[in-house]
């Protein structure tokens, strides 16, 4: 249950608008984002990872396919941006609608890579890429992660990860 | 698996020169867009080791509070290095993907300096070449990231 108690529920577009907000400010700052051109889409508190196909994402011209680097980066930022989003959604959920609070919530110090494994499972093929991170475990100092990565058919992913990440000191608020 | 093997015409009769090897890492380096665009620049290449440089770039930062590089572009380069200590190794004929890659992060790299990685491709068989690299950046005692990976492999005949 979230925080709402005996209030009101708020209207719809509200809580949308409060979310999305929340969400563009988390990952807009990050220049590697906007290097390999991910987007995140919402529904909910789930988010896909969207990589649209483009040209220098490449790393094998003659398949062609994506690079392996683009891959394991397209699937550590969907860890990433997955923690760093489970990490604020109670408090957007349960905080105000001034939008600088806002920005200010969803830049939070990042979790920091501890491992990374990556598993090609095939060729990374010349279209768009979707991936979802699974937190499998999340503690106070250290959390695990899974994420699955696919094209056209999410029954055939073409890479899955898991990663073990160290998350930042919160009690300083 | 995917990405790395490129455009090398493998000639399995003649024994590759230095000069081939330097051919070699250009045409690599050439066939890559995506090693293109994170700037990456080849140092020496073959025997089974290569080298590879990661300029700091603002683009590619994963933590604008600290100004540290993003994990992906350090795995980038790491898994680029690695493939290309596979294709120099002496038995390959050339092309390689990637099957899985474990990284580990030891430290963020320092902001401002660039990342060098080293790769040696210290085992293959016929179809599988096992690969071990480090990241460092200009503190060669305490390095950056480290990765072991196995890569698909094709022996020449």
């Amino acid at each position: 249950m979230s925080g709402a108690g005996n209030k009101r529920p708020e209207p719809v577009q509200v809580i949308k608008q409060r979310r999305d907000a929340a969400l563009k400010a988390l990952v807009d700052g990050i220049p590697y984002i906007r290097f390999l051109g991910i987007q995140f889409e919402r529904r909910g508190d789930e988010l896909t990872a969207v990589l649209p196909f483009k040209e220098e994402l490449i790393g094998n011209p003659l398949l062609p396919a994506l690079h392996g680097g683009v891959t394991s980066g397209f699937l550590e930022t969907t860890a990433i941006v997955g923690l760093g989003w489970s990490m604020i959604w109670d408090e957007i959920e349960n905080g105000d609608n001034d939008p600088a609070d806002l920005v200010r919530q969803a830049q939070p110090k990042w979790p920091k890579t501890i491992d990374l494994t990556v598993d090609y499972l095939r060729s990374g093929l010349p279209r768009d890429a979707y991936a979802r991170a699974e937190i499998t475990r999340s503690g106070r100092r250290y959390a695990s992660v899974r994420v699955e990565a696919w094209q056209d058919n999410r029954d055939r992913p073409f890479a899955q990860a898991t990663g073990h990440f160290l998350m930042p000191d919160r009690s300083s608020g | 698996m995917t990405d790395d093997s490129t455009a090398i015409p493998p000639d399995p009769s003649k024994p590759r020169s230095p000069e081939d090897n330097d051919r070699l890492t250009r045409q690599f380096m050439d066939a890559l867009p995506h090693a293109k665009a994170l700037g990456l620049e080849p140092g020496s290449v073959g025997q089974g080791r290569a080298e590879f440089t990661l300029p700091y770039s603002e683009k590619l930062i994963g933590d604008p509070a600290t100004g540290v590089l993003a994990g992906g572009a350090v795995s980038a380069l790491l898994d680029t290095t690695c493939g290309a200590s596979v294709i120099s190794h002496p038995r390959s004929a050339g092309g390689t993907a990637t099957l899985d890659l474990r990284i580990d992060y030891m430290r963020p790299a320092t902001p401002g300096q660039s990342v060098r990685a080293r790769a040696e491709c210290y085992q293959v068989t016929r179809s599988v070449a096992f690969v071990r690299a480090v990241a460092l950046d200009d503190d060669d005692d305490r390095p950056v990231a480290s990765a072991t990976g196995a890569f698909t492999f094709q022996a020449r005949p």
